[in-house]
C-alpha cells in the first residue's frame, strides 16, 4: 500500500518537472515530437533505475562505511557520467534494436540534473532499496508523463500562429506553466490515498 | 577580444537564462523570491568562476579523450566546496536552496563554458568569461525572483510594495515560474529585435 | 608545453593524478569546516530555543532529554535559571500538507505557551511558510499563553478557537496538531516536584489521539 501511494505521488502530485523542477532541460529540449519524448522518456527510466540502485550500494558501503559523505557529490555524478557510458557501450553489443531508440538520448542524460537528483533524494530521505528504486521509477514515469503530454501539445502549437516575440522558447514556458497548473489539481491526492490505505 | 568585451558578452549577448537558455533548473526551481535567485545566482558564479581558472590553466593536461570527466571532477569538487562552507557561514540560505546547490553539477552552463570558453583560453580571459557568465545568471535570477515575489506576495526583497493581500499566489508556486521566465524571455526578444 | 596525447598512459595518469588531488583538496576543506559547520548547527539550535525559552542561563541544547509518547519520540530541552527549572522547548513534529512540519514549542513551568518556532517544513512556499509567523504574539492567530492542558488547541473550523492560516486549514491542523504533542512530552517529562503531571498528560492525550483521527 505504501508503495502505490509512493507511485502515484511521485507521477502525479509531486511531479519531478512540473513541481521540483528538475529535468528541465531535457523538458524543454527534446519534447517537439512525441515519438522522441517516448524515447526519452524510456532512456530516462533505465539509467535512473540502474543509477539509484549504484549510487545506493556506493553510499551504504563505501561512503558511509569510510565516513567519506563528503564526497557523495563528486562521487555520484562520476558513477552515473560512467553507468551512461556502460550502457551505452552494453547496449550496443547486446540490443542494437534498443540502442537505435534510445542510443542518441544516452549521453544528454549524464547532465540530467533530475538523475542525480533523485540519486541525491533517495539517499536524503532514508529510503530502504525497494523503497528507492520504486520511487526513481516512478519518478522517471512522472517525466516521461510530463514529456509525453507537453510534446503533445507542442506539435499543435506548431501548427497555429503565434506572436513574433513569443515564438520558440517562450510560449513552450507558458505552456508548461498551464501543465504544471493543471497537475496543481492533482494536489491532496496523496493526503486522501494515505487516508483510504490508513497510514 | 579584450576582457571587458568577454564580461559584457556574457552580461548581454550571450545571456545564459534568456539567450542561451541553459541551466533551467536552478532558474525555475530557486526563484520563489529576490533573495533566493540571487542567493543561487552567486553561489553558481562562483563555481563558474573557480572551475573556468583552473580549466583553463590545466587544460595541456589533459588528454582530450578524457577531458569531459576531468572537467566535471573540477567543477564537481567546486560544488562540493561550495556545499561545505555555506553550511559552515551561511546555513540558512543553504537549507533554503537545498538540493539545487549539489545540482550546480550537472548545471549545462559549468560544463558548457568550460568546453567552449576555459579549454580554448587563457586564465586571466576564462575568469572574466566567468564573472561575464556568473553575473549574467544571477541578474536574470534576481530578476525573476524580484518579478514572482512581487506578483506573488506584493513585496520585493521582503520590503512590501503593495499590500499582501493583492498578491496572486500562483507566481510563487511552480506554474509562475513557468510563465514569468515565458514572458521575460519574450519581452527580451522583442528588445533584441528593436 | 605540448598539449598531452590520449594514449591509454596518459588517460589513466591524467584521471588518477586529478582525481586525487581532488579528493586530498576536498579531505582538507572538509576538516577545516567540519568545526563551523557542527557551531553553526548547534547555534540554530540554541538561538531558537533562546527565543522560545528564553531567559535561562544555562545550556539546554547540550543535553535534550528524549521522551517516547506513543512510539514518537520528542526532544526537551531544559531550561533553567540559577539551577531552577523556568520551562522547556520541545521539539515535535507532524505530517503537514506537502510533508513534514517541525517545529519547537516552548513551554513555561505551568505549560504555558511561550513561544514557539518554526524549524523545518515542506508546505506550498509563501502560503504554508506564513506558519512561521502566524501564531506568534500579536499576530491573528496567536497561541502564546495558551496551555494545551486546559484545552488541546484546535482550529477555529473543527470548533476551535484557534484562526486558521488563510487557504491552509491543512497546514494550521498539522501545526496545532504537533503543538499540542509536544505539550503532552512536556507533562511526561522527569520533573522534580511536579507530581500528578503525568496522569494528567495522560489523560489529555486520549483525548488529543480522538481529535488526531
Amino acid at each position: 500500500m505504501e508503495y502505490i501511494l509512493i507511485f502515484i505521488t511521485a507521477i502525479f502530485v509531486n511531479n519531478i518537472v512540473l513541481s521540483q523542477f528538475l529535468g528541465i532541460c531535457p523538458f524543454l529540449g527534446v519534447s517537439k515530437k512525441v515519438e522522441t519524448a517516448m524515447g526519452m522518456g524510456a532512456a530516462v527510466a533505465f539509467v535512473l533505475v540502474l543509477a539509484t540502485i549504484v549510487t545506493y550500494v556506493i553510499q551504504k558501503f563505501v561512503l558511509d562505511a569510510f565516513g567519506l559523505g563528503y564526497l557523495q557529490t563528486i562521487a555520484f555524478i562520476l558513477v552515473i557520467a560512467a553507468l551512461v557510458q556502460m550502457v551505452e557501450i552494453i547496449l550496443k553489443k547486446v540490443s542494437p534494436s534498443l540502442y537505435q531508440a534510445l542510443g542518441v538520448f544516452l549521453p544528454l542524460i549524464t547532465t540530467n540534473c533530475c538523475i542525480l537528483g533523485v540519486t541525491i533524494l533517495v539517499i536524503q530521505n532514508d529510503f530502504d532499496l525497494l523503497t528507492g528504486v520504486i520511487y526513481a521509477f516512478s519518478t522517471a514515469l512522472g517525466f516521461a508523463l510530463a514529456l509525453i503530454v507537453f510534446a503533445g501539445i507542442r506539435e499543435q502549437l506548431s501548427m497555429v500562429n503565434i506572436p513574433k516575440g513569443m515564438q520558440g522558447m517562450s510560449i513552450a514556458l507558458v505552456t508548461a506553466g498551464l501543465l504544471a497548473m493543471a497537475f496543481m489539481g492533482f494536489s491532496g491526492v496523496d493526503k486522501g490515498l494515505a487516508a483510504l490505505f490508513g497510514i | 577580444m579584450n576582457n571587458f568585451k568577454v564580461l559584457m558578452n556574457g552580461i548581454v549577448k550571450e545571456n545564459p537564462t534568456f539567450v542561451l537558455l541553459l541551466g533551467m533548473c536552478p532558474t525555475l526551481g530557486t526563484t520563489s523570491s529576490a533573495i533566493n535567485g540571487m542567493g543561487m545566482g552567486l553561489a553558481t558564479m562562483f563555481v563558474l568562476i573557480c572551475s573556468n581558472i583552473v580549466i583553463s590553466s590545466i587544460k595541456k593536461l589533459v588528454p582530450d579523450m578524457v577531458r569531459i570527466p576531468i572537467f566535471i571532477v573540477v567543477i564537481a569538487s567546486f560544488v562540493t566546496v561550495l556545499q561545505m562552507v555555506m553550511q559552515a557561514y551561511v546555513p540558512a540560505l543553504y537549507a533554503t536552496l537545498g538540493l539545487f546547490i549539489p545540482l550546480i553539477v550537472v548545471n549545462c552552463i559549468l560544463l558548457g563554458r568550460a568546453e567552449a570558453f576555459a579549454a580554448k583560453n587563457n586564465p586571466i580571459a576564462s575568469l572574466f568569461d566567468g564573472l561575464g557568465m556568473g553575473l549574467g545568471f544571477t541578474i536574470a535570477l534576481t530578476l525573476l525572483g524580484a518579478v514572482r515575489e512581487f506578483l506573488g506576495t506584493g513585496k520585493i526583497f521582503n520590503i512590501a510594495i503593495m499590500p499582501e493581500e493583492y498578491g496572486m499566489l500562483i507566481f510563487v508556486l511552480a506554474p509562475g515560474a513557468f510563465i514569468v521566465l515565458g514572458y521575460l524571455i519574450a519581452i527580451v526578444n522583442r528588445l533584441k529585435k528593436a | 608545453m605540448k598539449k598531452l596525447e590520449s594514449s591509454l598512459k596518459n588517460m589513466a595518469l591524467a584521471l588518477t593524478g586529478f582525481s586525487v588531488v581532488a579528493g586530498a583538496i576536498l579531505g582538507w576543506v572538509n576538516k577545516v569546516t567540519a568545526e563551523p559547520i557542527a557551531q553553526a548547527n548547534a547555534k540554530t539550535l540554541s538561538d531558537a530555543i533562546a527565543v522560545v525559552v528564553p531567559g535561562f542561563d544555562n545550556n539546554p541544547a547540550e543535553a535534550p532529554e528524549t521522551i517516547d509518547v506513543d512510539g514518537v519520540s520528542y526532544k526537551i530541552y531544559k531550561a533553567t535559571k540559577g539551577g531552577e527549572f523556568i520551562g522547556a522547548a520541545v521539539e515535535s513534529s507532524s505530517m503537514g500538507f506537502g510533508g513534514e512540519l517541525k517545529v519547537l514549542v516552548g513551554f513555561d513551568v505551568e505549560g504555558n505557551i511561550i513561544d514557539y518556532s518554526l524549524l523545518s517544513h515542506a508546505e506550498t512556499p509563501g502560503l504554508g511558510s506564513k506558519a512561521a509567523d502566524w501564531f506568534k504574539k500579536g499576530a491573528k492567530g496567536d497561541i502564546t499563553g495558551k496551555n494545551p492542558g486546559e484545552a488541546p488547541l484546535v482550529v477555529s473550523k473543527d470548533g476551535g478557537q484557534i484562526d486558521a492560516i488563510t487557504a491552509s486549514t491543512i497546514t494550521t491542523r498539522a501545526f496545532l496538531a504537533a503543538v499540542n504533542s509536544a505539550y503532552g512530552a512536556y507533562k511526561n517529562q522527569h520533573v522534580d516536584g511536579t507530581s500528578g503531571a503525568t496522569q494528567q498528560a495522560a489523560a489529555e492525550e486520549k483525548t488529543e489521539n480522538v481529535e488526531n483521527k
